[in-house]
């Protein structure tokens, strides 16, 4: 087998796997030992009767820390964004088209059957079925074939070549299910059983003792539940009623720091809320409108007065200075009223007036839009701000208008972020910004082996989307978990709160 | 009530008006039936939209919306959810695949709970308060209670829900700041749980019902016949619960019957500051998924609800006072 083109990952994680199955070597670091046993509850911001227990349909944080629970994938993220094999035990690939997964043996579902390639095959081509819904049938659509190879060998070819595909099969979405399972109901080889599931109430799970990681995990029982107003969230961590919770607010995290015995984790994620400059409409198709727009976003007052820090400047870009793709040689855009006077002056549109659509549906959106307009004030431009309702923001509004807010969760991959949203035919490219040098990079960077050329293309990348596209994105917002501080092995995991919502299986309580 | 024939027997004289009172509140529920579902016709978006989020795209829609029926017309949608009322079976709701019985067999024991509590202790609370102020009028107890209901009234519920919480949850740690009501819980989990929400809800009702009360009882103590009675030697304590109370019973039932009513649908403030599992923070969900089935069956229990409430009050007012019997 052919173990070079992919060597560097795949070796990593076969020599971890091996070496005892540290999928997050950073828990090695921790000084006391995980200890066994107890039960914890925790709240996130999200619940509805949509609530599900099918991994390819989740859609809020509280499906992902369940389906995290319940399910494993084949492969699994760590903090440092790299993928590693998890339910498969190598994942090599020669020319990054066609894939083959070799199954740990073994592996036990809930219900006692043994995971086998069927089980993943099955899992991976439901995607396709258009009747189910799935989240991720546009990725899915990559899978040329999925087929079996052997009782546990799975052959994956895609319709093109992708390096990160180790990266996509890691998230939530792609966990495995049961062959045959149309509705999957919870029966994973997950670190805990499904003990009790009420849509939009709660989510009981109790420890799997047969699941396949070695000494995890360490919680007894965990119950989830959604607390949807904020402050009744950091109330009821502080009241003791939960013990982790998500989706703290910037303003709250000095009350839960000022009672004793909790804590903040702070996560640098890359989740944006940018105002999107449509470039098929006028005014802002205008590159010269779009560069005074930038000039004018005071950044470091929406960190500072939006996010009180918690938050990383942005760049009009879509990659975080920490992701290991950042070009930190693209020059960092500042607020500059005379660069954004002459920009206007040059495209002739001083005087203009634009309404800019916010909603509280976009984080932080409201109040971008009302700075912005501030500063427009200054240089001679008319910006009218109209606050939408977050129920129906999305279908109504959102990219629907010259000038509107998006809000853009973090992807596990930069190609997921530009194929998504920036490439030229995306579904989403919210600004319809067309660029076929961008597009070209694209593809090429998704099958290119080497990694430092790799980092060059989506260099380059990030360079034309931040000089040409009209997408306008000042900060990248922080997630923020509150935690009782007996709550121990809880670390900031960049795609998500709550260690990228799998935080299940590697905390543990100790009252001491 | 305007029936012709004087009744000999109060069920008899009932019965007719039991009788159009249910024919009037099953088209009441037709109406308000259709009503929903033609304004959240309107709304921007449909269940398929909203399931599939921000990132859908137009195939996946149009698969999801051919799924759960959505690519159909309004007007037969709007039939077939009809007919399977009329048997008796509220559909399935288009967002969680559930059964929409089974989903609201999960939340009507919790907001009945809640709206029996909070009429368990608002309902003599409010009685006593009304009773009390009138038949002091003017005196320091009356201006104390009447200073009272008004801060009461005027002071929103999620302020009173927040202090609660900050008070008895978050300082003394008395009382859990979020209700964590599930089948396997006691009783006493029970009650400690819902002690926050039932308070505030009484906060809220109590004063409507008392200052209700307080105006009935006190119109009534106006009356000739009230001195007629005093003037026989009657104690006071008689006069007002044998003679005034049957003829003030009339608009306090009414009071009480709304400010119940409230209970059903208006906790959804005190459900989402509590994270209670109830029936309006359902119905709210309902809104914004637009889970039509799901939705009108909550509408309708909360219509339902209303309108026994009323009748209930009718009923009462008119077997307390012969009067309104006689009429």
């Amino acid at each position: 087998m052919s173990l070079a083109p992919f060597s560097r990952r795949s070796l990593i994680g076969a020599g971890l796997a091996g070496a005892g199955l540290l999928a997050l070597p950073g828990c090695a670091r921790v000084q006391a030992p995980a200890r066994k046993g107890g039960g914890i509850r925790v709240a996130t911001q999200s619940a509805s009767t949509a609530d599900t227990l099918d991994p390819a349909k989740g859609a809020l944080s509280t499906d992902y820390v369940r389906h995290f629970m319940l399910y494993s994938g084949l492969t699994e993220t760590g903090a440092d964004m790299i993928a590693r094999p998890s339910l498969a035990e190598r994942v090599e690939s020669a020319d990054r088209v066609t894939w083959s997964f070799t199954l740990r043996r073994g592996v036990r579902f809930h219900d006692g059957a043994e995971l086998t390639s069927a089980d993943v095959v099955w899992s991976l081509l439901r995607h396709k079925d258009p009747a189910l819904g799935s989240k991720m049938a546009t990725i899915a659509a990559q899978f040329a074939e999925v087929r079996a190879d052997g009782k546990y060998g799975v052959i994956l070819r895609l319709t093109g070549a992708n390096a990160d595909l180790p990266a996509i099969l890691s998230q939530s979405h792609f966990l495995i299910v049961r062959d045959g399972d149309k509705a999957p109901a919870g029966n994973g080889t997950g670190p805990f059983r499904l003990a009790q599931f009420q849509p939009g109430v709660r989510t009981v799970a109790t420890r799997n003792p047969e699941y396949w990681v070695p000494g995890r995990p360490h919680l007894d029982r965990i119950e989830l539940i959604a607390i949807a107003d904020e402050v009744s969230r950091v109330n009821a961590l502080l009241a003791g009623d939960i013990q982790l919770a998500n989706a703290i607010d910037p303003s709250s995290t000095r009350r839960v720091e000022a009672v004793p015995g909790h804590a903040v984790l702070a996560t640098p994620s890359a989740l944006y809320t940018n105002l999107i400059l449509r470039q098929d409409q006028l005014p802002t198709g205008n590159p010269d409108f779009v560069q005074a727009i930038k000039h004018l976003i005071d950044r470091k007052l929406v960190k500072r007065a939006l996010f009180r820090d918690f938050a990383t400047i942005g760049n009009d870009q879509p990659i975080p200075p920490f992701h290991p793709y950042f070009n930190p040689d693209v020059p960092q855009t500042v607020l500059d009223l005379d660069k954004a006077r002459w920009h206007l002056k040059r495209a002739g549109l001083t005087g203009v007036r634009l309404p800019l659509y916010a909603s509280p549906a976009a984080t932080g959106s409201v109040d971008m839009a009302s700075i912005l307009q501030e500063y427009g004030a200054r240089v001679g431009l008319n910006l009218a701000v109209n606050r939408m309702p977050a129920d129906g923001y999305w279908s109504t509004h959102w990219m629907r208008h010259a000038a509107t807010f998006g809000n853009t969760n973090p992807r596990p991959t930069a190609d997921l972020v530009f194929s998504l949203f920036y490439k030229s035919d995306a579904a989403w490219n919210e600004s319809g910004w067309k660029n076929p040098r961008f597009d070209k990079l694209l593809v090429e960077a998704r099958g290119e082996p080497d990694e430092p050329r790799r980092k060059a293309l989506y260099g380059e990348m990030q360079r034309l989307v931040h000089d040409q596209c009209g997408s306008v994105i000042p900060v990248f917002i922080s997630l923020i978990d509150g935690y009782d501080r007996r709550l121990k092995g809880l670390r900031a995991v960049p795609l998500g709160g709550m260690m990228g919502y799998r935080f299940a299986e590697h905390v543990w309580w100790d009252e001491g | 009530m305007s029936a012709a024939s004087a009744p000999r027997t109060m069920l008899s004289g009932l019965l007719p008006l039991l009788g159009k009172r249910v024919a009037s509140a099953l088209l009441t529920l037709l109406l308000v039936s259709a009503v929903i579902f033609t304004v959240s016709g309107l709304l921007p978006g449909d269940a398929a939209q909203e399931t599939l989020g921000q990132s859908a795209t137009p195939e996946q829609v149009a698969a999801l919306r051919h799924e759960i029926g959505l690519d159909r017309p309004a007007l037969a949608r709007y039939a077939d959810w009809l007919a399977g009322m009329v048997r008796g079976d509220p559909g399935t709701s288009m967002v969680a695949n559930m059964p929409v019985r089974e989903i609201i067999a999960q939340r009507l024991p919790n907001s009945l709970m809640l709206a029996g509590f909070t009429a368990l202790i608002s309902v003599p609370l409010a009685l006593a308060i009304g009773i009390a102020s009138a038949v002091n009028r003017g005196g320091k107890l009356d201006r104390a209670l009447n200073i009272m209901t008004l801060s009461m009234v005027a002071v929103p519920e999620f302020l009173v829900a927040t202090l609660g919480v900050l008070v008895f949850s978050v300082k003394l740690l008395w009382l859990p700041s979020i209700a964590l009501v599930s089948d396997t819980s006691t009783w006493g989990e029970l009650i400690r749980s819902s002690t926050l929400p039932v308070l505030t809800l009484t906060v809220v009702v109590t004063a409507q019902m008392a200052r209700m009360t307080r105006a009935a009882v006190a119109d009534q103590l106006d009356r000739p016949y009230v001195e007629m009675a005093q003037l026989k030697g009657v104690r006071f304590s008689r006069v007002v619960l044998a003679h005034v109370m049957p003829n003030a019973l009339g608009p306090i039932v009414n009071a009480v019957a709304l400010s119940l009513s409230y209970l059903m649908g208006g906790a959804i403030i005190v459900e989402t500051i509590f994270s209670f599992p109830g029936l309006a923070s359902l119905m709210v969900n309902a809104v914004t998924s637009r889970d039509m089935p799901l939705l009108q069956a909550c509408a309708m229990i909360f219509c339902t609800a209303y309108l026994l409430l009323v009748l209930t009050a009718d009923v009462v007012a008119i077997m307390a006072n012969p009067r309104l019997r006689a009429q």
